[in-house]
This record gives structure tokens, sequence and C-alpha cells, in this order.
């Protein structure tokens, strides 16, 4: 459970990743990893896909990440009138974990380059909902 | 049994655009088309349906809508009668199922219909239950929804990573508003300038509003049966499906394992695969329809099925290579871009332009085209899926 509170409009309430919502409460983004097969997951998964083994790890994504690529989105789904304008990246992390997010409203524009240093981080919204973010690294 | 081969006989559209029509309605508008462009075929011959719709359960409030359909055209199908959801590539997909069932004498005659009610009165709806086609869970939270910022994000690592610049791209809505200017069923029948392009209103820069498909009602049809059946029924040269492929790759939710946004591994394994199975190489291909959902897709489209170089798909458009009298024609009847993209239509449609231009009867048509292509990206850039057709099996 937890999901329902999760980013601007949720779509599910049920999860078997729903671990992920009581860790991103604590401020932790976290993803999984297979011990198995040695894959990592963002979004994180319960069961790997890669081997379909049921026992996988949590770990925190820490350190700085690379901003790749990002885009303003000037019309958003219904839903995301309130906020839009917003600005969508492609974050890479260590060890392969590539992250879709936003960019921190408190980043200026004209500091946003591709290249530029990320971490991301948990959001409290205003309205009480919870995400995560990408914040200058 | 060896397997018998399979071609198409003819296809036919409802009129595409803003309509205030349900997706029934329009089924039964193209399948109407469809029977009148094989007039010797009696319509109670066909023995299997196949619907290519992914919306229809949700915006139509329609599911199970396969048998509905049948009903509203009047045909008793007795081989098979059920629904396909591939978003952009529904229709394709309806098509090489068709293929396959008749190839294995599971069917005999097929009709593969497909479209969507994409336009509600309700607005909000379209930009609500679109944030469905992806791992919505976690894309749709962020916001991700609608497919513009996706597609801009690749249009701006294609710039950075070779140099491809905003006119390249605006070429591409050019030429295929062009192409659609005499095709009566699309969306839309108007020519744009290049500065018209360039200076249209930012979705998600650097792609303006003539960057993009719009959002289309309509469905079209195509029927397919084997050798024997098509030399009774048409008189026309027959159109084969001579190779197909469709290829998925992990690129459902937001970290992409190991994938890339301008590098379309799993477009290039499909054409692969596809040029193969169809005995044929990208330099055969006399005409194709590509899914230009985007303009920076069809120039990506370029490079991957082979037409043209890795980091050369923005100059081959520009310099008119992919325009008539060029290398090869390409969104000969406008594409997604003029013709609209209601999601389980858009492979059928594509599949009606090869088979007229094959049989030497399009608006627009490419002198002595032999051998066609059809292309479907789906969803943010899930799977492509791709049909040869020619003139031989």
């Amino acid at each position: 459970m937890g999901f329902e509170n999760f980013g601007t409009v949720s779509f599910t309430t049920e999860a078997k990743a729903a671990e992920f919502i009581t860790y991103l409460e604590q401020g932790k983004v976290m993803a999984t990893r297979c011990p198995k097969c040695g894959v990592s997951y963002f979004p994180p998964k319960a069961d790997c896909p890669s081997c379909l083994s049921g026992e996988v790890e949590w770990f925190e994504v820490k350190g700085k990440g690379k901003l790749a690529t990002y885009t303003i989105v000037n019309y958003g789904p219904s839903g995301f009138e309130n906020d839009a304008p917003y600005i969508l990246a492609l974050g890479e992390f260590e060890g392969g974990i590539q992250i879709m997010s936003r960019l921190s409203k408190d980043i200026a524009p004209s500091d946003i380059k591709a290249g530029m240093s990320l971490v991301v981080s948990s959001l409290k919204r205003p309205d009480g909902r919870i995400s995560y973010e990408f914040k200058k690294g | 049994m060896a397997d018998r081969k399979v071609c198409i006989l003819g296809g036919g559209m409802s009129k595409w655009g803003v309509r205030e029509a349900s997706i029934v309605d329009m089924a039964q508008e193209a399948a109407k088309d469809c029977f009148d462009d094989v007039p010797v075929l009696k319509k109670e011959d066909v023995d299997g349906l196949l619907f290519a719709s992914s919306y229809c359960g949700r915006r139509s409030f329609q599911v199970n809508a396969a048998p509905v359909i049948a009903e509203r055209i009047g045909i008793k199908p007795t081989s098979m009668c059920t629904r396909v959801d591939t978003l952009c590539a529904g229709g394709s997909s309806g098509i090489i199922l068709a293929t396959g069932l008749i190839k294995a004498g599971m069917a005999d005659i097929m009709i593969v219909i497909g479209g969507e009610k994409l336009y509600t009165p309700q607005r909000w709806e379209t930009y609500y239950s679109e944030l469905a086609s992806i791992d919505h869970d976690w894309d749709g939270a962020q916001g991700i929804g609608l497919p513009p910022p996706f597609f801009s994000m690749t249009a701006q690592e294609h710039m950075k990573r070779y140099g491809t610049t905003k006119e390249q791209l605006s070429a591409v809505s050019v030429k295929n508003r062009r192409n659609g200017l005499n095709n009566p069923k699309g969306h839309f029948q108007k020519a744009v300038s290049l500065e018209e392009v360039m200076a249209s209103r930012p979705i998600a820069p650097p792609l303006g509003l003539l960057d993009c498909t719009p959002v289309t009602d309509g469905c079209a049809a195509v029927i397919l049966t084997h050798e024997d059946k098509a030399k009774e029924l048409s008189d026309r040269p027959l159109v084969y499906v001579r190779g197909t492929a469709q290829v998925a790759l992990h690129s459902m939710s937001m970290n992409w394992p190991g994938e890339d946004l301008t590098d379309w591994v799993h477009l290039r394994t499909a054409a692969k695969k596809a040029y193969e199975r169809a005995r044929v190489s990208p330099d055969d291909i006399d005409v194709a329809q590509t899914h230009d959902c985007f303009t920076i897709s069809e120039i990506i489209e370029m490079e991957d099925l082979g037409f043209c170089k890795k980091g050369e798909g923005g100059p081959f458009v520009e310099s008119g290579k992919s325009d008539f009298g060029g290398k090869i024609p390409v969104n000969t009847d406008g594409g997604l871009l003029a013709c609209g993209h209601p999601f389980g239509g858009t492979g059928i449609r594509q599949a009606r332009e090869i088979v007229y231009q094959l049989q030497g009867r399009a608006i627009g048509q490419v002198e002595g085209a032999k051998i066609g292509l059809t292309h479907n990206l789906s969803g943010l850039n899930v799977e492509h899926t791709i049909l040869i057709y020619g003139r031989e099996p």
C-alpha cells in the first residue's frame, strides 16, 4: 500500500514494490538489485525481470548522476495542468541506473544543460503527495 | 499441407478526422469502403475478423468489440473473431496474425479492421487515458504520459549527436503534408511551408505543433486471403505479404536498461528479420510508409531501416531522397502527420496505400513500384513492427 499517494496523479494502489513508498517517506529513493543475477532496476521490481527470482535486495540510489537530456512540458496530461510547465529529464547514475524524473523548480532554466551533475531526492509536494525529483548535484 | 501464400486483395478507410461517429460506425464505414474495393467478394464468405484497437474499451466503453463489429458489417466469422492491441502497431499486428492464420489453413478470407475514437467530447479524457499506454504506475506519476516530451528528448539527443537541424525536422512535415494534399480520406489536406513548420506553436521544443501527428478518429480495413482464392476474386495484380517482424525491447519503463534514445536497436533488429524473411534488402524497397508520429521519428527510421547511414537521416530527408523522385518515396499518402493516427488504424492505412501503390492505382503513384514496406513504432518506442509486401511471393 502507499502508491495511492505517489506522484502528481497515482494510477495504482497496490503493487508488490510498495516498499519503495515506505522508503520514499523516509527520504530515500531506492532501487532493487537481484543477488542471483546481479541486475539492478529502477523503477524497482519486487521480482527480478531478468531471472524471475523473487529474492531482490533494496539499495539507495546515491551519488551524483549526469543529465543526459531534458524537455519542457508545456501541456501536461489531465491532472498535471497545474504543474505545467515542468521539466522532465533523463539522468544516468552509477551501475547503469537511468531515471526519468522532473527537475526541481529550484534549478534556474538558464543553469540547465546536458551533462550537468544531478542527485535524485524524495519530494513531499505541498498537497501532501509524495514523489522524487532531480536536484543539482 | 504446404504453407499457403497470402495476398492482400484491397483496402478501405472511413473518413479520418474529428468525427461525430462511434468506433463501430467508423469500423462499418471502413469495411464498406473495403468491400467496395473488392467487388467480386461476397462478404458472407469472409470467415475471419480481427479488430485492432487499443482504446475502444476506455474511450468508447466497448470491450469485446470484434463480435459487435461482425454483427454491424453483416458477417458471421467461423474461424476467428477477436480484438488485437499493440497500440500504434495494432493494425500491423492484425495483418501479421491474419497472414499466419491463412498461411496455416486456419482461415481462408479475413478482414482486418482497425481504428480508434480518440477525440471525445470530454477533452480531459484524451489526456488522461493516454497515460495508460505507458508503464503508468511509474512514468505516468511523473507526467510523461503524452508522447511529445519523449520524442522531444529523442530529437534533442539526435541533434546533439549528429548535428540534425530544426530545418531537417520541419522538412519531414512539409513533405508528408504535401503528400496528403490529394488524399481525401486523411485528416488534413493542407500544404505547409518550411517557415510555417519552423514557427509553429511550441509543444515540447524543438517539436512544434506541425511536427506532431494530431488526435484523430477513424478506421481502416483490408482483406487478406490465400493466393488461389485471390486469383478467383480479383483481376488486379496480386500483392503478397512477403516478410514480417515485430520486435519488443525492454523500454517500457523509465530506466530503459541499456538502451538509448536515438539508437533504435529494436528497429534495426526488426528490419534485419523482415528483410531476411522477405528475401530483399533495403535497396529493393520501392516505396515505404513509416511511422512519422513526430518528424524526428521518420528521420531515425530512415537510418535504422537502412535507407541511409546512421546519423544521416536529417540530410537524407532534407535533400528530397525520401520524396517522390528520390531514392525511396516515404509516406506517399501523407503519413501520420497528414492522415492522423487513430492507433489501431494506422498499420492498415499504410497497408492499403502499399497495396494501391503495388497495383499502380495510388493517388500519388510511385511509377513501377514492385516492393513496399510498412513500419510502426508503438508507445514510447517500445516495439517496432515491419511488413514487406511484393508483387511476387
